[in-house]
């Protein structure tokens, strides 16, 4: 299965939903700042990695498999917290990759230039995000269970 | 002042574009691995670099591991908790966001007592 971009979607998101998630960004990169200068580096590293927009992103997951349900006449209220269950465990895959990006960082910061990092840290995520994700869809990881299990409960409408 | 302002406008700015990618990639299940995007991070460090130079920089890295595991954890439970027992995501993910601070904390305590 490839991954692609469908650049079309991005049209669907209404504006407060740009507007919740700017401030929400930009509100935890200034709590970070905070934190890092009253307690130290070593604190305020752990909010890099703070899930603060994860709750607002898995609320408007959940609203649009609703809204989308609702358009065909059904109440889509389990849908929507399974497709956001299903962007949870997505997540999780992307932690593992996360902590890809913050050994690179660790490691490289005081031996190379900052853009070098930056450009090798991201990639990192990405790749290792890309090759956990595509394991886990290939049948190496999938049970006998997995592949009784009905088609419609893992399919996303969106 | 100035550095906090810059930190909200690029914090916003990264994360909402992090955002987009995450609403325009398909298949929808690789969409998620994009709740963990390390937008935060790329929004700050270079701010962090600017002002306090790169080894305060990476101590932040460092100490930014154990905040991954923890929101590895989160995110596992809240995964769980949607799939399983069918909670409103908010209140789900809300309510499980003191697993992060209990799990970063511990385990930043953990491995200071160990040094």
């Amino acid at each position: 299965m490839m991954v692609q971009a469908k650049l079309a979607a991005i049209k669907g998101i209404p504006p407060h939903e740009w507007i919740i998630r700017f401030l929400f960004g930009g509100a935890v990169c200034v709590l970070a700042g905070l934190i890092s200068q009253k307690f130290g580096a070593e604190v305020g590293g752990l909010f890099l990695a703070f899930p603060a927009i994860f709750p607002a992103g898995a609320s408007l997951v959940e609203a649009h498999e609703r809204r989308h349900k609702a358009r065909a006449g059904f109440d889509g209220t389990l849908r929507g917290r399974t497709v956001a269950g299903l962007e949870a465990a997505g997540a999780s895959i992307g932690c593992i990759a996360l902590a890809g990006f913050a050994m690179v960082c660790w490691l490289c910061l005081p031996r190379i230039s900052t853009a070098a990092v930056f450009v090798l840290a991201t990639a990192s995520w990405f790749l290792i995000a890309m090759s956990l994700w595509w394991l886990r869809k290939s049948r190496i990881f999938r049970s006998r269970h997995a592949h009784r299990r009905p088609v419609h409960a893992f399919r996303t409408s969106r | 002042m100035g550095e906090l302002i810059i930190r909200f406008l690029v914090g916003g700015a990264v994360v909402s574009l992090f955002a987009v990618m995450a609403e325009v990639v398909r298949p929808k299940s690789f969409a998620g691995v994009f709740g963990a995007a390390p937008s935060i991070a790329l929004a700050t460090i270079g701010i962090t670099i600017a002002h306090h130079g790169r080894l305060y920089a990476s101590t932040e890295a460092h100490s930014m591991i154990f905040g991954v595991i923890a929101f590895f954890l989160y995110a596992s439970a809240s995964s769980w908790l949607l799939m399983h027992r069918k909670c409103a995501a908010l209140t789900a993910t809300s309510a499980l966001l003191p697993i992060w601070f209990g799990a970063s904390l511990a385990l930043l305590y953990l491995v200071d007592k160990t040094r």
